[in-house]
C-alpha cells in the first residue's frame, strides 16, 4: 500500500477530536477498534447484517462497518463508550443490567446505540414498517420496539430483556 | 444466602459501557493480522500457491500455505491441521493464509493469491440411498451407533397404529454474534492465547496437542466471549492459523475469521433425515419405537451426532430400534451446537408422537402420560429425578391445554389460522472433575479461581455465588477469578455442564478452606491459607439415568395466503434441579427457547450440490430469529428435591430450552392448518404445498 492511499483523518468520537493515520479503505468500526482502541463497538458480519456495530453519527443509528472512516471526517460519532455521563450509566444501560437484556453482552454496545438512535426516531414522529399510520405520532408499543429493533441480533435470543429495557426508558 | 437469588451479572457493568474485553480486544504491540484462504473446489489437490502479486505489497509480511507451514501434530479432528497437505477435502478448507501490517492490506492480499488445483470429484449430498454410507460403533458422547431391544418388526407387523415417517433437519450454523477471534504469541516455546473459546483449560491442552508441547506451555486468557452455543468448545481451523502465522512471523498475529469464513473454518450442526416408526395399541400403549437416524461427517474426520439418543430415554416400549448411518461428505466436520443429537432428534420424535396421537384421536398430552417408562427404555437403569409428566402438567394448565379442540385447521379469523402444540424436552445431565482454588488473606477477604468460562450463561456469577455460600461470609469479602488455564485443569462450557462442574470444584474448595480456618480460631496466618481442591473423584455413579426435562407449549398463527407461521406463544415449563442464579437460568432457558423458534421457522444452510458450497453463508441469507420474530415467550422452573444430583445441586441449564422446541412448533402449525411440515425450517413454501 503506497503512501497516497493513507492520510491523516480527523474523527470527532465521543466529543473528542482525534487524529489517525488510516488506510483509506478503513473502515469507521476498525478506525474505532484497532486505531483509536474503542473496543466497545463489535464487529459481528461486517457487512451491515447484524447491528453489532451501531453508533451514533450526528445522533442517528448507523453500522460503523458500512461507513468508510475517512467519511466519517466532521461528523459526531458516539459510542457505547460515550453513553455514560462520567459514572453514571445512561438509564437504558442501567435498564439492560435490571432486565438481563443480554447474555454474552457481544450485541449489547449495539442494541444500546440503536435504542437511544430508535428512541430518537420515535420522538420525532418517524413511522415504522407495522405503524398503522405513518403521519400519527407513534405508538411504541412491544411490537414497534420489535420491528424497530430488528436491525440488531441477538444470537443469545435476550431479545424479552431488551423489549423489556427500552419499555422501562421509554415509558420514563 | 446468595445461592439461587437473581443477582445481576458481575459483567453487566462492563458489558453496557463497552469495558468488558472479548479476544481480539487486547492491545498488543508490533501486531500483524491474519487472513486465511479458503479453497475454491470442494475436492482436489493443490498444485501451486502463487503469492506473488500478494508480496507485492510491502505491507503483506508473509503468505503461508502447506509448502512453508510448520508441522502440526493430530490433536482433536482433521480440520485442525491447517496447512499441512495440499489435499482439499471441503470448499472453503483454508488452503493459505496471508499476513500483513493491516486489516486492509490482509484482506486484500488474501485475494491476490492465486492457488491452483487438480479437482476430484466431491459428494456433498446427505442421501439415504448413498451406497457408502457406515454404521458406526459409537456416536459422540459415547452412545451405542446402534440399540435394540425385543422384536420391532414383530411388534409393528402386530401394532394396531402405525406411524411411518420420516423428518429432516438442515445442515445448521451456531453463528455466535462474536466470530472466532484469537491473538497469538510465541514467547520460544511458550504459546500465548488471547482466545474465544468454550474452556480455557481444553484450549491450552488441544494447542499443546498441536503444537507437541504441554497444555502447561500454553497460556489462555478468554475473560469474556461473545457466545459459542457449541462452535468453540474445541479448537478452530481459523483459531489455529493465527498460532500458525505468529510461529512464522515470530509476531503477534490477530485473527478475527469474517462472518462467511464461519461457515466452513468453523464448525456447523449436521444434517438429519430421521425415519421414525411408531406401533401402539388403540389405547395408545406404545409397542414399538424405531429411529433410523441418518447424518453426516467429513472426508477427514468421523463425527457422529447423536441424534437417536433422546429416543432411549423418551417413553415406554418393550421394542425398541435405534441405529444411526452416516454419510461421508466432502463438507467442514460437523460438530456440536446447542444439544447435539437431542436437538434433531427430538424434532424427529416428538413430532411423530402427535403425528401417532392425531392417528389414534388421542389428546397428544394423554399419549405422552400413557407411554411414561418406570426405567430408562433403552439402559433398564432406574431414573433419578424424572419430571417429565410434571413438566407436561404444569405446562398445560398454564398454557391453558385443557380447552382446546384437536380439529386441524378449524380456526380462522380474516387471513389468519390459529393452533396450538406441544411437546417434550429433555437433556441429560454431565459433570466433569476439575480443580479450582480458594485463599483466604490476613485482611478478612478471599479469592477463587478456576479455569471456567463464562460464554453469557452467567457462569461467573453463579460461581462466585457459590463461593460466597461456601465459605459463609459476606459477598464483598469475595473474589472470582475465571477465564485463564493457567488456574488448573477444569471442565469444558458443553453438555450443559459448565456450571456444575466448575461449582462443585469452587464448593469443595471453599469449604476446605472454610474448615483450615476454623482451625485456626478465625485468624487467617499472615501468609494467608490456601486450598486446592480437585473434583476428580467425585463424579456421578453411572447407575442411575439422569436428566433435565421440559415441555413447550406453543401457539401459532398462519397466514392462510402466504404460509407465513408467526409465533405468538411459547411457553416452557423445565425441571432442572436447584438453579444457582435465578435470573440467568431463566435468560438461559428463554436462549434456547428462542434458538428453537429461530431453527423451527428460519435457519438453514443451503449446499450446493454442484460447487460443494455451503450457498447462505452470512446473515443476510443464513436467517436467524430477529426482535420482531419473538413474542409471548415465558419459561417457568419447576424445582424437585430430587433432581440434585450434581454437587451444586442443580442439572444443566443451557441446552435444555431449545430441545423439542421446534417440534411444539411444527405441531402448533399443523393445527393451524392441517399441513404436517417433516421438514425443518417451516417456510411459506412448505406450509402451502398442501
Ligand atoms: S458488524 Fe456492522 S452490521 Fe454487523
Ligand atoms: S447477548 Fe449474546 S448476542 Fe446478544
Amino acid at each position: 500500500m503506497t503512501d497516497q492511499l493513507r492520510g491523516d483523518v480527523v474523527l470527532r468520537v465521543n466529543g473528542e477530536d482525534r487524529v489517525v493515520n488510516l488506510d483509506n479503505r478503513s473502515t469507521l468500526l476498525d478506525a474505532l477498534r484497532e486505531h483509536l482502541r474503542l473496543t466497545g463497538t463489535k464487529k459481528g458480519c461486517d457487512h451491515g447484517q447484524c447491528g453489532a456495530c451501531t453508533v451514533l453519527v450526528d445522533g442517528e443509528r448507523a453500522n460503523s462497518c458500512l461507513l468508510l472512516a475517512v467519511a466519517a471526517e466532521g461528523r459526531e460519532v458516539t459510542t457505547v463508550e460515550g453513553l455514560a455521563d462520567e459514572d453514571e450509566l445512561h438509564p437504558l444501560q442501567r435498564a439492560f443490567i435490571a432486565h438481563d437484556g443480554f447474555q454474552c453482552g457481544y450485541c449489547t454496545p449495539g442494541q444500546l446505540c440503536s435504542a437511544i438512535g430508535m428512541l430518537a426516531e420515535v420522538a420525532d414522529g418517524m413511522p415504522s414498517w407495522i405503524s398503522a399510520d405513518l403521519t400519527a405520532t407513534p405508538d411504541l408499543d412491544d411490537d414497534e420496539i420489535r420491528e424497530r429493533m430488528s436491525g440488531n441480533l441477538c444470537r443469545c435470543g435476550a431479545y424479552a430483556g431488551i423489549v423489556a429495557a427500552i419499555r422501562e426508558v421509554a415509558d420514563g | 444466602m446468595t445461592a439461587g437469588s437473581g443477582l445481576s451479572r458481575l459483567e453487566g457493568h462492563d458489558k453496557v459501557t463497552g469495558a468488558a474485553r472479548y479476544a481480539y480486544e487486547y492491545p498488543v504491540e508490533d501486531v500483524l493480522y491474519v487472513w486465511p484462504v479458503g479453497a475454491t473446489v470442494a475436492s482436489g489437490t493443490v498444485t501451486e500457491v502463487d503469492s506473488t502479486a500478494a508480496l507485492a505489497d510491502p505491507e503483506v509480511v508473509a503468505v503461508i500455505d502447506h509448502t512453508n507451514a510448520p508441522r502440526l501434530l493430530p490433536a482433536v479432528t482433521a480440520d485442525e491441521l491447517v496447512l499441512q497437505s495440499p489435499t482439499v477435502a471441503y470448499r472453503g478448507q483454508i488452503v493459505a493464509a496471508v499476513v500483513a501490517t493491516t486489516i486492509e492490506a490482509a484482506q486484500e492480499g488474501a485475494e491476490q493469491v492465486l492457488v491452483r488445483y487438480v479437482e476430484h470429484g466431491h459428494k456433498v449430498v446427505l442421501d439415504p440411498e448413498d451406497p457408502d454410507l457406515e454404521q458406526p460403533e459409537t456416536t459422540n458422547a459415547g452412545f451405542p451407533g446402534t440399540s435394540i431391544k425385543g422384536d420391532v418388526d414383530a411388534a409393528l407387523a402386530a401394532a394396531d397404529v402405525v406411524v411411518d415417517t420420516v423428518y429432516t433437519t438442515p445442515a445448521q450454523h451456531n453463528n455466535p454474534m462474536e466470530t472466532v477471534a484469537i491473538i497469538a504469541r510465541w514467547d520460544g516455546e511458550r504459546l500465548l492465547l488471547h482466545d474465544s473459546n468454550q474452556g480455557p483449560w481444553a484450549a491450552a491442552t488441544a494447542f499443546g496437542m498441536l503444537w507437541g508441547i504441554p497444555p502447561s506451555q500454553v497460556d489462555v486468557v478468554t475473560e469474556h466471549v461473545g457466545g459459542g452455543f457449541g462452535s468453540k468448545v474445541w479448537p478452530t481451523a481459523g483459531a489455529v492459523v493465527a498460532t500458525v502465522a505468529a510461529r512464522v512471523t515470530g509476531r503477534p498475529c490477530k485473527l478475527m475469521l469474517t462472518r462467511q469464513q464461519m461457515y466452513t473454518m468453523a464448525p456447523a450442526r449436521t444434517a438429519t433425515r430421521s425415519r421414525i416408526r411408531l406401533g401402539a395399541r388403540s389405547d395408545g400403549t406404545l409397542t414399538a419405537i424405531d429411529h433410523d437416524a441418518l447424518q453426516y461427517s467429513s472426508v477427514i474426520h468421523e463425527f457422529v451426532e447423536q441424534t437417536g439418543s433422546a429416543t432411549r430415554t423418551m417413553y415406554a416400549s418393550d421394542n425398541l430400534r435405534i441405529r444411526h448411518r452416516l454419510a461421508r461428505l466432502n463438507l467442514p466436520t460437523p460438530r456440536v451446537m446447542r444439544a447435539p443429537g437431542k436437538t434433531p432428534g427430538m424434532f424427529a420424535l416428538e413430532s411423530a408422537m402427535d403425528e401417532l396421537a392425531y392417528a389414534l384421536d388421542l389428546d397428544p398430552l394423554a399419549l405422552r402420560l400413557r407411554n411414561e417408562p418406570a426405567t430408562e427404555p433403552a439402559s433398564g437403569l432406574p431414573f433419578d429425578g424424572r419430571h417429565l409428566v410434571d413438566c407436561l402438567q404444569a405446562g398445560a394448565d398454564k398454557f391453558g391445554w385443557a380447552s382446546r379442540d384437536p380439529t386441524p385447521g378449524a380456526r380462522r379469523r380474516g387471513r389468519w389460522l390459529f393452533g396450538t402444540g406441544l411437546a417434550s424436552a429433555m437433556y441429560p445431565v454431565y459433570q466433569q472433575g476439575g480443580k479450582a482454588t480458594a485463599r483466604a488473606e490476613p485482611d478478612g477477604t478471599f479469592d477463587v479461581w478456576v479455569a471456567a468460562v463464562d460464554i453469557g450463561t452467567g457462569s461467573r456469577t453463579a460461581l462466585w455465588q457459590a463461593a460466597v455460600d461456601a465459605l459463609g461470609v459476606p459477598p464483598s469479602q469475595v473474589s472470582i477469578h475465571i477465564g485463564h488455564s493457567a488456574y488448573g485443569q477444569a471442565a469444558l462450557a458443553g453438555g450443559s455442564a459448565g456450571t456444575a462442574s466448575w461449582g462443585g470444584a469452587v464448593r469443595k474448595a471453599c469449604l476446605e478452606l472454610s474448615r483450615r480456618v476454623a482451625e485456626h480460631g478465625g485468624a487467617v496466618p499472615s501468609d494467608g491459607l490456601e486450598v486446592t481442591a480437585d473434583t476428580a473423584e467425585d463424579q456421578l455413579a453411572p447407575d442411575r439415568a439422569r436428566h433435565s426435562y421440559g415441555a413447550h407449549f406453543c401457539a401459532v398463527r398462519v397466514d392462510a395466503d402466504t404460509g407465513q407461521v408467526r409465533v405468538d406463544r411459547l411457553l416452557g415449563v423445565f425441571a432442572h434441579g436447584h438453579a444457582l442464579n435465578a435470573r440467568t437460568t431463566h435468560s438461559q432457558l428463554l436462549g434456547g427457547m428462542v434458538m428453537g423458534v429461530s431453527m423451527a421457522l428460519c435457519e438453514q444452510t443451503v449446499v450446493d450440490p454442484r460447487l460443494g458450497l455451503f450457498v447462505n453463508h452470512d446473515l443476510a441469507q443464513y436467517h436467524v430469529a430477529t426482535n420482531a420474530d419473538i413474542r409471548g415467550l415465558e419459561a417457568h422452573s419447576l424445582e424437585r428435591a430430587d433432581d440434585d444430583v450434581t454437587l451444586v445441586g442443580g442439572k444443566g441449564i443451557g441446552e435444555l430450552g431449545i430441545v423439542g422446541s421446534a417440534a411444539a412448533v411444527a405441531n402448533a402449525v399443523f393445527h393451524a392448518t392441517g399441513v404436517r411440515v417433516r421438514d425443518l425450517p417451516i417456510t411459506p413454501e412448505r406450509v402451502r404445498a398442501r
